[in-house]
């Protein structure tokens, strides 16, 4: 879901390649001759994709930072070079790191994008507004690999504006040689721990943040009711003081680096970082947790409909969406994508969660009211800026007081110049 | 005179489609609703985050007051120095300025982190170890840091122009060092003061990287309260608006109080 923090890891490594110039070019070509051997690809019906072939069709995806399997590990496909390959359809990629900053641009204008990835609530919230289309299912016959428990889902009830792409939990990531407990005993409430005092990472977003306290609290994530916001912003307030950061992706870096010791986090990044420090664990929590769909969807000002159609089929190819699967770490709703997967993954509980347990404990967001969303965004705010009372006492007045200064000093020097001038 | 003119066209239709038309668009969207009537109430929504905006110009000054502090002494030796040694140590300051403006101030984060280098040094002798980071006086060394080649570059530039003869017909007079300073050099370095204390104030004070970076999120600046309302979960551009709107009047206001310190004729505003 959130991937800018490897934006900055890559860029000395970009600056480094660079530099490497020819070298590394060189290494690549071999990488492909080696990928073909690898991984190849079997798509269900060739003719479907030629349609388009002579037409010189260029289609705008959005998606994502790494979010998509390049082929730059060996032995993996390129999938939207493979796609262009096999459909003469040009692929312009581009990325972006928020769904808001998605919403913003598309309803901004002045760009047109024939695929977007956004997440559950952004699709619901741009299904109101109009902002994106229903989807021709006779052209995405391979829709049907997607399982049955991720078809109509609140975001989309009726299954007709989206085909999802990948999935996870949001739990709880800590350092088990410093926090002597059983998995089973981790809950939500071990951020609010003050034996952690300042060990811990919050989520820098409400609707995020606000979820760890609404299933606390035994409501609905989805709640737009004030007082229970209201509710919820309260037992944010108490856990301020043993915040050390409001962080999203840093939480990356500051848990990997053992800055912190507990984060809420995403299941499919935790993955990754676990590779990195051994000492990390991730958990699910029992009381509930939100699962996150991220989901591809037609924008209504998409050129190239049918285009984007056989994006979204070739997507749900059981070699694509393993390919893809296998590099992001997140977790596949692609039936033959997962029973392609080695045991070892499928039987994880951080990817895979016990199904009864995903059934009955999480659930996904949904658009909020607009009222309910400026009440949580204020309530947030309010939250973040308030201060301790030691310091926000003096602020104010010593301001004035230098204003005022300023101004007295600004008002003689003026007037001792205007009396020099006289002579 | 028709020639030059001509000659600055293009920078007059820079300015009208990139500076006028967004700055009106600005306004526009500050005093207007969705549906495009004239309304107030953003305006007077940004009441609600007064001590944002008292925190975001308190620690912009304190930035720029340790800018100037550190900065004039520099530029001072800097301008007394050799010209060949003067084009080098320029370079170094300018230096870092060459490195993405992100990077560094990622590059502040892992050295001021509880396991970071500055705090594992002090722990090897004995210390520590210090909550450094996720303060507001790291925002303010983030923006010290980030900031202080603005200030040094036009104090350096005023105090290298000041003529030699003036100085030393101060001594002539029987001014001694110190004298001679505050007397005279730093009167004549009047102008790079007050533009390098624009130049570091304004960007300090509409930050909102650094502190989101170093601030640990609960030092929350103007900057990311504008931030908020366009990338945030509420997207509200019109108070997004209404925010910058009211931020650009207080930097003019307090711009228009710097110039009365300038000699009159170099007054900007």
């Amino acid at each position: 879901m959130k991937k800018k923090w490897l934006s900055l890891v890559l860029l000395p490594g970009m600056l480094l390649s660079l530099l490497s110039g020819c070298a590394s070019e060189e290494a690549e070509e071999t990488e492909e001759e080696e990928v073909l051997e690898a991984q190849t690809l079997t798509v269900s019906d060739p003719d479907y994709y030629t349609r388009f072939k002579d037409d010189g069709i260029s289609i705008n995806v959005y998606n994502w930072g790494e979010y998509i399997c390049t082929g730059a590990d060996e032995g993996t496909l390129n999938v939207n070079a493979e796609f262009t390959k096999l459909t003469g359809i040009k692929v312009n990629y581009t990325n972006f790191a928020t769904n808001e900053e998605l919403y913003a641009k598309l309803k901004g204008g002045g760009t047109s994008y024939d695929i977007v990835i956004p997440s559950d609530y952004m699709i619901s919230k741009m299904i109101k507004e109009g902002m994106i289309q229903k989807l021709d299912f006779s052209n995405i016959p391979n829709a049907g690999y997607i399982m049955p428990n991720f078809r109509n889902l609140a975001y989309d009830p009726d299954n007709a504006y989206s085909v999802p792409y990948t999935w996870g939990t949001v739990g709880i990531i800590y350092d088990q040689t410093m926090i002597d407990m059983d998995e089973e005993d981790i809950d939500w409430d071990i951020l609010w721990d003050e034996t952690y005092l300042d060990q811990i990472l919050m989520f820098d977003n409400p609707r995020d943040a606000f979820m760890i306290a609404q299933i606390m609290q035994g409501y609905s994530i989805n709640t737009e009711d004030p007082e229970q916001l209201r509710d919820c912003a309260d037992k944010l307030k108490e856990q301020k003081h043993v915040v050390q950061a409001y962080v999203m992706d840093e939480i990356f870096d500051k848990m990997g680096a053992g800055d912190a010791l507990i984060a809420p986090y995403y299941a499919g990044d935790a993955l990754t970082i676990m590779g990195e420090n051994e000492d990390l664990n991730f958990v699910v929590p029992k009381s509930g947790t939100n699962l996150f769909v991220d989901a591809m969807c037609i924008p209504t000002s998409a050129k190239q409909k049918e285009a984007a159609e056989m994006y979204i089929n070739f997507m749900c190819e059981p070699d694509i969406a393993f390919a893809n699967i296998d590099y992001i770490c997140y977790s596949t709703p692609h039936s033959a994508a997962f029973e392609m997967l080695d045991e070892e993954t499928q039987n994880n509980p951080v990817s895979y969660p016990d199904q009864d347990f995903i059934a009955e404990k999480t659930s996904v967001f949904v658009n909020l009211s607009d009222e309910a969303n400026l009440l949580m965004q204020n309530l947030w705010t309010e939250m973040k800026s308030a201060e301790d009372e030691t310091t926000n006492k003096w602020l104010v007045p010593i301001f004035l007081v230098l204003c005022l200064a300023t101004i007295i000093f600004v008002l003689i020097r003026r007037y001792i110049k205007s009396k020099k001038d006289i002579f | 005179m028709k020639q030059l003119k001509a000659l600055s066209a293009p920078y007059l239709v820079w300015m009208f489609v990139f500076i006028l038309v967004p700055l009106l668009m600005v306004a526009y969207f500050a005093f207007t609703t969705d549906e495009g009537t004239l309304t107030m109430q953003y305006i007077s929504d940004v009441g609600q985050y007064a001590n944002i905006f008292v925190r975001s110009i308190w620690l912009a000054l304190i930035a720029t007051v340790i800018c100037l502090v550190v900065a004039y002494p520099l530029a001072f030796i800097l301008s007394r120095m050799d010209k060949h040694k003067q084009g080098t140590m320029l370079m170094i300051v300018m230096l870092p300025m060459w490195m993405n403006f992100l990077l560094r101030t990622y590059a502040w984060m892992t050295l001021l982190g509880n396991n970071g280098i500055i705090n594992y040094l002090l722990g090897e002798i004995g210390l520590g170890p210090f909550k450094l980071i996720n303060t507001s006086g790291a925002v303010v060394l983030g923006m010290v840091y980030n900031y202080l080649p603005f200030m040094i570059l036009p104090l350096y530039s005023v105090i290298v122009k000041i003529d030699k003869s003036v100085i030393e017909a101060a001594s002539d007079l029987g001014c001694n060092f110190w004298n001679t300073l505050l007397r005279v050099i730093v009167p004549l370095s009047v102008p790079g003061i007050t533009s390098g204390i624009t130049m570091v104030f304004v960007p300090a004070i509409s930050t909102f990287i650094i502190s989101r970076m170093l601030g640990g999120g609960s030092n929350l600046l103007i900057g990311d309260l504008i931030e908020m309302q366009f990338l945030g979960n509420a997207y509200n551009p019109h108070l997004g608006a209404a925010i910058s709107l009211v931020l650009m009047v207080i930097i003019l206001l307090i711009m228009t109080v710097m110039n009365q310190f300038s000699p009159d004729d170099q007054v900007l505003i």
